[in-house]
């Protein structure tokens, strides 16, 4: 097992499967087909990211660098997690870009019955030692344990 | 959530401790959890006179969206700023099949119309004030050199940041309406002197004027989330004026799709850097040198993502973000001539220019409009990322000249020479 230290932005505890993107992740390209068309477990509908693309997101830990795209991504995160289709929880490698930072904050805030606890920060070695179907356990305050 | 420490004044903490209701609490409480993530040490306020939305759209998936407008709009939080918005996602003016009407209108965009109603309850500056280029003259969305924004649309964001010398940062939808409800936003970022400050220098040494939208795809995809200092580019202007407004607004477009650039500057043209020059650099930054062949690898590394790669294309889009006016004239003429020298009377591909529905109305009386009626070609005030994303629709092989629409959709890109070529020859060379 090895143990990595973030920053907590949205606290909780969870335990999960990874799905990893190495690039940067496109919030509305991967989850506007999920949404518009009631795919309950979020297919990834990115084309231009070979590491998720047609794989289910709902419910996984999702690793990654960091969002981008259209400054909608905030708001299309937002939905997911009123929808309930949103990861079980976002583990960011890099300080949180200000478009997931959007989504994540209005969720805690705006949502009643949503978790989804988010760490950023956890550096390159993070993202360079996790690979798809590890087990990852999120601790309240920003510790990553993953097993293999 | 982790907090930072924000010193907020006495009547945004009023504000925050629920003294202006419950609602306006958790909207400031949005914008604190916000700042604090990135340091925030204070509120600044919203200075502009108008703000701008991302959302345009009335779509199912984001019905929480609309619910949570309605529950801002039910305890009277509504922008303390008229706002234009983004393009509308529909026009019956396109060319679509009945199939996709019906995919456009029953299933799509079903909410469009009562999407546009909470939009005018929360401020929207008029009913057609939909467009991404709201900046232009004929919109009359153009903030001043200063000006604090609480804007999103990152062509928009880029464009008032750079080229008109605003304070904006690339703010998230519902973010941008939360900050011009209370009228304040985080300091962080391009709000602050050293966060303008460029991370890259960039020399251009193209031996000719470089595509606008093929050196903004360059830079954002090395610089990404960074602010650039460009060089060798204002040898090809006289000053910003209105030709080179234009290239910016596509440069910009392209940067901050391609990348994540909410800033950049460019030596002798841009406000910033005319004003403060190479002081803009920060201590250590990075040198990136842009060539003819640089580029030429840049063009040809974009995947083309259509089934049939070799197809014929359905359909030619010009105008992400939306065309001004005097963009709209200059094509017209470059159709029109290239038509008569091929010896066709229309386009050869069925072709729509999109534009802002203000900058629709103004040439509708200029000569050009004839004859850009005559080519065939169809004005819209639609926006293409929309209309792509219809499932039948985004099937079909488009052309653009669009760097943001090739990102986020499946049409493929080439430069205007290109362009033109396809749709007054076909493809085929004179």
């Amino acid at each position: 097992m090895k143990t990595f230290n973030g920053r907590v932005v949205v606290s909780g505890t969870v335990t999960g499967q990874a799905l990893v993107s190495h690039g940067g992740f496109n919030t509305l390209a991967s989850f506007q087909r999920a949404l518009m068309f009631g795919d309950r477990k979020a297919t990834c509908g990115d084309q231009n990211n070979a590491d998720l693309y047609g794989k289910k997101m709902a419910g996984k830990v999702l690793c990654l660098p960091k969002t981008i795209g259209s400054t909608t991504g905030g708001l299309v995160l937002y939905c997911t997690c009123a929808m309930g289709r949103q990861p079980a929880c976002m583990l960011f490698s890099e300080p949180i870009d200000s478009l997931a930072a959007a989504g994540a904050v209005l969720a805690d805030v705006w949502l009643d019955n949503c978790s989804m606890p988010v760490v950023d920060s956890l550096g390159q070695e993070f993202l360079d030692y996790v690979k798809e179907g590890m087990t990852v356990t999120v601790k309240e305050d920003g510790v990553v344990e993953i097993s293999g | 959530m982790s907090k930072g420490v924000m010193q907020l004044t006495q009547e945004q903490q009023d504000i925050l401790d629920g003294k202006e209701g419950e609602v306006l609490a958790k909207v400031m409480k949005t914008l604190v959890m916000y700042g604090s993530l990135f340091g925030a040490e204070s509120m600044e306020k919203v200075t502009g006179t108008y703000n701008h939305l991302v959302t345009s759209v009335g779509v199912t998936a984001l019905k929480p969206v609309y619910d949570l407008i309605e529950t801002l709009i039910d305890a009277g939080a509504v922008s303390s700023k008229k706002f234009t918005a983004d393009p509308r996602p529909m026009d019956d003016n396109m060319p679509c099949s009945f199939l996709q009407n019906l995919v456009f209108k029953k299933f799509m965009f079903s909410r469009q119309e009562s999407y546009e109603k909470q939009l005018q309850k929360l401020g929207l500056l008029e009913k057609d004030a939909f467009t991404c280029a709201c900046y232009l003259p004929e919109v009359g969305n153009t903030p001043k050199m200063g000006d604090v924004l609480s804007w999103s649309e990152s062509s928009a964001v880029v464009y008032a940041n750079s080229v008109l010398g605003a304070r904006c940062n690339r703010n998230s939808g519902i973010l941008d309406l939360m900050g011009a409800i209370v009228g304040y936003v985080p300091k962080v970022g391009l709000l602050t002197d050293e966060g303008r400050k460029a991370s890259w220098k960039i020399d251009v040494r193209t031996t000719s004027k470089p595509e606008a939208q093929l050196l903004g795809s360059c830079i954002g995809m090395k610089v990404m989330e960074d602010v650039p200092y460009i060089t060798g580019l204002d040898r090809f202007f006289d000053g910003l004026d209105d030709e080179a407004r234009t290239y910016l607004k596509d440069f910009g477009a392209a940067t901050a799709s391609n990348g994540a650039v909410g800033l950049y500057h460019v030596e002798g043209l841009t406000p910033e850097a005319v004003q403060q020059g190479q002081a803009l650099l920060k201590e250590g930054y990075q040198t990136f040198v842009i060539t003819d062949e640089t580029l030429k690898q840049t063009y040809e590394n974009y995947p083309v993502v259509w089934k049939n790669k070799d197809a014929k294309p359905k359909l030619c889009f010009i105008g992400c973000p939306h065309m001004t006016l005097a963009q709209l004239v200059d094509w017209t003429h470059k159709v029109d001539k290239a038509l008569k020298e091929a010896g066709n009377r229309k386009v050869c591909i069925p072709t729509v220019f999109t534009t802002a529905p203000d900058v629709i109305k103004a040439f509708k009386k200029m000569p050009e409009y004839s004859i850009l009626q005559d080519t065939g070609v169809v004005l819209s005030f639609v926006c293409p990322l929309m209309y792509m994303e219809n499932p039948l629709c985004n099937r079909m092989p488009v052309i653009t000249a669009s760097n943001k629409l090739r990102t986020y959709s499946t049409a493929k890109y080439y430069t205007n020479d290109e362009i033109l070529r396809q749709i007054t020859r076909g493809g085929k060379d004179a």
